[in-house]
């Protein structure tokens, strides 16, 4: 099987200044029930866009018209809490492609890179410089190009580069599947085992 | 050449092939299953055309999602009923051991691994829960993971891991009475923040840790993932070997002593070297309580809620949104804050011994009017010894709700959810916004704590009624 390649984004993105965004915020536990990994989008920060009646928080950034794109920018550690990979399937789900933050949680960055969602890890001063920019203009755009690993702000050319694993880097650009992977070593699993015993 | 770590002796063991500048392909002994995050997995497999490669190496229960109440009904919620009915179903359809409701070996699937002696020292575990990180307590390298990397352990047994760095945290000397396993790690917690064990796994060491039995031990490893840590370790020991003696996939007889000769040699070597070291006084540690919406947030019961000006500039935006959610004000005391809720459970504190301890703090006492106070077991296990003990009449006589084993109100996907506004102290380990039901305010703490506050009413340092 094959996943999406990654290709180089341009885009316009979505501010959320917070930090330590979790993973129950994300989506929240009551919407984990589902059997597949469709149509977690629309419950995407649920309690954060919608109040308890279902009407829509107009002071949420995803429910501000003026904003919109496929690159999330988010506070410091973002997706911190449960492993639920749903979050990661949300964030996709609703359309972002890239998530940027000067901090990511472990769990959650992994099983971003496993659904073709890129977290991109940048320093604090570029972080802050890309809110501010975004909040000015929300039609400024940035660029994500992982072939480079390098991020840039397209008003200023301010650009910074990020790390990624290269084996990762080579998954999402090729579109490779790490299952596929792993069942081709197979006999030296069985091996490993065998000789333990 | 530097001696090696507990955690890389483990690793480095289970490694079938490392990818060059990639992760290492870690061979896994044992992988629990439950049945939120595997429904997705088994589709995975099976739309591959494959079967599970190891279904003995593989154990399921259903937890997150059960009710608490009448669990020999039909469960009511038909997307519930749904996921744990798929649950059967996969297990059936692979060959995988299935402890489902009214299984007298059902419950919080980090609850029963230990108590069945599934969990033992040197094996590598991994779950679809970041709360893995309990089985830690054994001297096992467990942690929790996403759906794909469950579908990886069910396709091949193995899991695509980068290595995380090694962090050892000491904390030596004796806790005073009335402070327990759950304030030794709020209070790391607290000190490191939820981001300070990010990219590390923890070895926990020093002559508190060792004094702690293997409950607390499994609280502390439990809430390694609060700190951002993948997991947590604690070498085995005589404590270690005593617990698992006995129990029902433990090795026995002459197998048991065989075991326990290999175990002895799971400990860091004492030139080991840790990419990060931290040092704690036991003696600085007071019972702990959570006043804001991460488990960061946590302060003495005795203490403050720090004023902004003891916040980071750049963190003040997010401390005040956090204090705003949970009505509270920077700077006052916390002891005293009226409460209406207590919640004693979750794969942290859901074990027998915290049941005991609540049970012997409130023996002749009474819940507060207006405070609603749910025990829920940990296992069917711990419930039926708790019949036994007599700790259920104990706590039925205090006023406390007990319910069937589950996850429950910590992260409330069944009915077992805190109302909107409503203020709840929680054994469990997570305080985010709406974890405990939409609206819900949740301050953590040890048994004991939501024991006191239980009684009073109010936010309660639990020395005080000792």
């Amino acid at each position: 099987m094959s996943i999406d390649k990654f290709q180089t984004i341009t885009s316009t993105a979505v501010p959320l200044p917070i930090e330590n965004v979790d993973t129950d915020q994300i989506i929240p536990a009551r919407f984990l029930k589902a059997t597949t990994r469709e149509g977690f989008g629309e419950n995407l920060f649920r309690d954060w866009r919608f109040d308890k009646s279902n009407n829509i928080k107009p002071d949420f950034v995803l429910n501000k018209d003026s904003y919109s794109g496929s690159i999330l920018v988010a506070g410091k550690n973002f997706g911190s809490g449960s492993s639920r990979e749903h979050a990661a399937w949300a964030i996709h789900d609703y359309g972002f492609k890239v998530v940027v933050s000067s901090f990511f949680a472990d769990i959650f960055k992994g099983n971003a890179l496993n659904n073709g969602l890129l977290p991109v890890q940048v320093s604090e001063g570029f972080l802050a410089s890309l809110l501010a920019a975004i909040e000015a203009d929300h039609s400024t755009g940035i660029t994500v190009d992982l072939e480079s690993q390098v991020i840039t702000l397209s008003s200023t050319g301010a650009s910074e580069s990020f790390d990624i694993n290269p084996y990762k880097k080579e998954c999402l650009l090729n579109g490779y599947d790490d299952i596929d992977f792993l069942l081709s070593l197979k006999g030296k699993i069985a091996q490993f085992e065998s000789a333990r015993t | 050449m530097a001696g090696k770590t507990l955690f890389d002796k483990i690793w480095d063991t289970h490694v079938v092939e490392e990818i060059k500048e990639g992760p290492s392909v870690l061979y896994i002994d044992k992988h629990l299953v439950h049945e939120v995050t595997s429904p997705q997995a088994f589709a995975g497999i099976d739309s591959r055309g494959i079967r599970v490669f190891r279904p003995k190496n593989t154990v399921a229960t259903p937890d997150h999602n059960v009710p608490t109440i009448d669990q020999h009904l039909p469960i009511k919620d038909e997307l519930s009923r749904f996921q744990v009915n798929k649950l059967t179903e996969n297990c059936e359809k692979h060959g995988i051991t299935l402890y489902g409701l009214n299984h007298p070996f059902q419950g919080i699937v980090h609850v029963i691994g230990p108590e069945l002696g599934i969990t033992q020292p040197g094996m590598t575990m991994v779950c679809g829960d970041s709360h893995t990180s309990t089985h830690g307590a054994f001297g096992s390298v467990a942690f929790g993971i996403g759906t794909s990397e469950v579908e990886m352990v069910l396709a091949t047994q193995c899991v695509l891991q980068p290595k995380p760095r090694r962090m050892r945290i000491t904390v030596d000397g004796e806790l005073s009475e009335g402070v327990t396993a759950k304030d030794l790690i709020l209070y790391i917690i607290a000190k490191i923040s939820t981001s300070g064990g990010t990219g590390y796994f923890i070895e926990y060491a020093g002559s508190a840790i060792r004094s702690l039995s293997m409950e607390g031990r499994m609280t502390v490893c439990n809430m390694s993932i609060e700190s951002g840590a993948r997991g947590g370790l604690i070498a085995p020991d005589e404590c270690t070997f005593e617990y698992l003696k006995g129990r029902e996939f433990a090795p026995a007889g002459e197998d048991f002593n065989k075991a326990v000769e290999k175990w002895k040699d799971l400990h860091s070597d004492e030139d080991a070297v840790f990419d990060k070291e931290l040092f704690y006084d036991a003696a600085d540690i007071e019972p702990m309580i959570t006043y804001g919406t991460n488990p960061g947030m946590g302060a003495k019961i005795k203490g403050n809620i720090p004023k902004l000006d003891e916040i980071d500039q750049s963190a003040r935006e997010s401390y005040q949104k956090s204090l705003s959610y949970m009505g509270f004000e920077a700077g006052s005391a916390i002891e005293g804050t009226p409460i209406d809720y207590v919640f004693v459970g979750s794969c942290t504190n859901g074990r027998i011994e915290d049941l005991r301890e609540v049970a012997n703090f409130v023996k002749g006492k009474k819940k507060a009017d207006g405070v609603t106070a749910w025990i829920v077991p940990g296992s069917r296990q711990v419930e039926n010894q708790a019949i036994e003990e007599g700790i259920t009449q104990t706590l039925e006589a205090a006023g406390f709700k007990l319910r069937q084993p589950g996850c429950s109100a910590c992260l409330a996907m069944n009915d077992d959810k805190i109302p909107e506004g409503k203020l709840a102290v929680a054994t469990s380990n997570r305080n985010f916004e709406g974890r405990q039901g939409p609206g819900s305010r949740t301050m953590l703490a040890s048994p004991i704590a939501a024991a006191a506050a239980a009684v009073t009413g109010v936010v309660t340092d639990p020395r005080s009624l000792l």
